[in-house]
């Protein structure tokens, strides 16, 4: 999966991720990073076909994603947007098996191929004995697994996913991206993930995009891109960056004074 | 991945894990009515049509039991024929039609919507309807009201576009222009306080025409407006006969991206549904079911709000049922009209007739308070 020049942008506004072009390795977790308003999660809306791009395209297995019919695409493509809305009274297997969706024939039931999908998603994001119960009333963190888990029963090579550890605290956020990992690893996916945390990208992806102001300012292997230097340039914190157990890891973050963004008057 | 579920997966409502039985598709969280869909669909239609039989053989003329059965398998005496046959059977069935037309659109709009707020009645979708309907009414009738070709084509026609034209001026002023794709993401609070806003400028117009138009139209008017089956005959009939069989099964088919549509707009799309071509063909299908409804036998109040209602509460889904739905709108219409027909009567008023709409309206009006008073409660 690639992006070729990509550039996106909301109504008439100016653009927010200008003249993109990645390269995603495949089988295995991408994280894209960056500070707030750098664009990670439109360039996600337009790698999912959530936004229309105003120039350049997305490529999957050789297609351009926009030219492929939604179902077809929905077969191939996972996609765990932001703020999904969990409806009242939906149970865990219930929800789970909505990702079964574009497997949807016109008149077919739920077959048992769609059966082994949902309860091996279940399985995966470990949360089988909550089955029956009702969604609404699990912790944030088992919530977020179980759209994980709706969206690995697609059964797509392909997954996007937007901030996936958001408001979920550090144990929680953990065990997502556990549930993410192991998706690429044992399930030969292809993921994309947006994170805002540093050292979880860090830990977890195979592969790092740091973006800013709407392009890529750094990509590769965390260790040779998550840098102190990247992070004064980027994020303007003046960090330091030790290594754990293999994968750099953020420390001692400090607010880079004189910085318009963070309020000059301060300092 | 490697999934270690046991056995064979039976093609069935569920699946096994780790040998404990897994229902899919229906709720199991609770206990109590552990009703089946398809087994309550059956039993509110079934009861639909007992309360339309029964319905038959009560009336102003008596009609003994075994008279209506007579005539009911083609036999009888021409003057029972025709109070049955030509009397109260259009009327019913008129009732039927009409009961799962509203039902269907409500359940609809509340779906599209995320709102159990936002039904016909609610969001101008009647009241735009109503308001072209007495337009021909009032204008096109003369002293004698509307007669021939304006009141069986003009009216119904009238309601259809008026209907429609209010549901999109809703969906155009509700949207959240500028995230996504095209027309769409109509926004669940603003939908239902932008249609009220509708409402009362129809209703407006409505009052209006009462007040310009002749004494004799403005009271047909006034009667129409109140939801009647009085006096429906099989024209009055045909035009929510056509509306339902093309309709609700347009609805049936795109309303199997109803169950994703309510993870949110942008899963949805993730899924495969195009989201803004199913919700414009769901509005206007809901739009479509609602104004002809309305047509065929005036703004009948709440049944659009509290029939999907009751269903998903019954049914335990997590959208109203759109078959079961428009079971019990039929169910609850008839059983209305029985009871406005008979009401005042057994209450000893005397043989006095009340529009159907007078009784729909005493039973929903509490419903949509503790729907309100709830709703405050969540928020």
């Amino acid at each position: 999966m690639r992006t070729e020049s990509l550039t996106l942008g909301y109504g008439a506004d100016a653009a927010v991720v200008t003249d993109l072009s990645l390269e995603v390795p495949a089988g295995r977790v991408t994280a894209v990073v960056g500070p707030n308003g750098s664009g990670k999660s439109t360039l996600l809306r337009g790698m999912s076909r959530l936004l229309t791009p105003r120039a350049g395209r997305v490529v999957l297995d050789g297609t351009d994603v926009h030219r492929l019919p939604a179902k077809q695409l929905a077969r191939r493509l996972g996609v765990l947007p932001q703020g999904p809305v969990t409806p009242d009274g939906i149970t865990v297997a219930e929800l789970v098996s909505r990702g079964r969706h574009p497997h949807r024939g016109l008149f077919a039931r739920f077959s048992a191929y769609d059966e082994q999908a949902v309860a091996a998603a279940l399985d995966a994001v470990g949360m089988a004995e909550y089955a029956t119960r009702p969604v609404q009333a699990l912790s944030g963190g088992q919530r977020q697994r179980v759209w994980i888990a709706m969206v690995l029963a697609q059964g797509t090579p392909y997954l996007l996913l937007d901030e996936p550890t958001t408001y979920l605290d550090l144990a929680h956020a953990v065990d997502v991206m556990e549930v993410v990992h192991a998706a690429a690893r044992d399930g030969g996916r292809t993921v994309v993930a947006v994170l805002h945390d540093l050292t979880l990208a860090a830990r977890y992806a195979d592969h790092l995009v740091v973006m800013s102001g709407g392009t890529v300012a750094a990509e590769g292997r965390p260790a040779d891109v998550l840098t102190e230097d990247l992070l004064a340039d980027v994020f303007g914190l003046s960090a330091t960056v030790v290594d754990v157990g293999g994968a750099p890891a953020v420390t001692g973050q400090e607010s880079r004074c004189g910085r318009a963004a963070t309020g000059g008057s301060w300092c | 991945m490697s999934p270690r579920y046991e056995g064979k997966p039976t093609p069935s409502r569920g699946f096994r894990l780790r040998g404990r039985w897994f229902p899919v598709r229906k709720s199991t969280t609770r206990r109590g009515f552990g009703v089946r869909r398809p087994g309550l669909g059956v039993l509110l239609a079934g009861l639909a049509v007992g309360v339309g039989v029964v319905s038959l053989g009560v009336g102003a003329s008596e009609v003994s039991w075994r008279e209506l059965g007579e005539v009911l398998v083609g036999g009888g005496d021409a003057g029972t024929r025709l109070v049955v046959l030509e009397l109260r059977l259009p009327r019913i069935v008129t009732g039927l039609l009409v009961g799962m037309a509203f039902a269907v659109s409500g359940a609809l709009l509340q779906t599209l919507a995320r709102n159990p707020l936002a039904s016909p009645d609610v969001i101008g979708v009647s009241a735009g309807a109503s308001a072209a309907a007495v337009s021909v009414l009032v204008l096109a009738g003369s002293a004698g009201g509307v007669s021939g070709l304006a009141a069986q084509v003009g009216l119904p026609v009238a309601a259809l576009l008026g209907g429609l034209g209010a549901t999109a001026l809703v969906a155009v002023l509700a949207a959240e222009w500028g995230r996504g794709p095209g027309f769409g993401a109509v926004a669940a609070g603003r939908v239902v306080l932008v249609g009220v806003g509708v409402s009362a400028a129809a209703n407006s117009l409505v009052s209006w025409l009462l007040v310009v138009g002749d004494v004799n139209s403005a009271s047909r008017a006034a009667a129409w407006l109140a939801g009647s089956l009085n006096g429906r005959s099989w024209t009055d009939a045909a035009p929510i006969a056509i509306a339902v069989a093309v309709l609700v099964p347009v609805a049936l088919l795109f309303g199997r991206d109803l169950s994703v549509l309510v993870l949110g707009d942008d899963v949805a799309s993730a899924l495969g549904v195009p989201v803004p071509r199913t919700r414009a063909v769901l509005l206007a299908v809901a739009a479509g079911l609602a104004a002809t409804a309305t047509a065929a036998a005036g703004p009948i109040a709440f049944v659009a709000l509290v029939a999907p209602q009751v269903a998903q509460r019954l049914c335990r889904t997590d959208r109203p049922p759109l078959l079961t739905t428009a079971a019990l709108g039929a169910l609850l219409v008839v059983t209305a009209d029985l009871v406005a027909r008979t009401g005042l009567e057994l209450a000893g008023v005397g043989p006095h007739e009340l529009p159907v709409g007078v009784v729909t309206a005493a039973c929903g009006a509490p419903y949509l308070i503790h729907l309100v008073g709830r709703r405050q409660k969540e928020s």
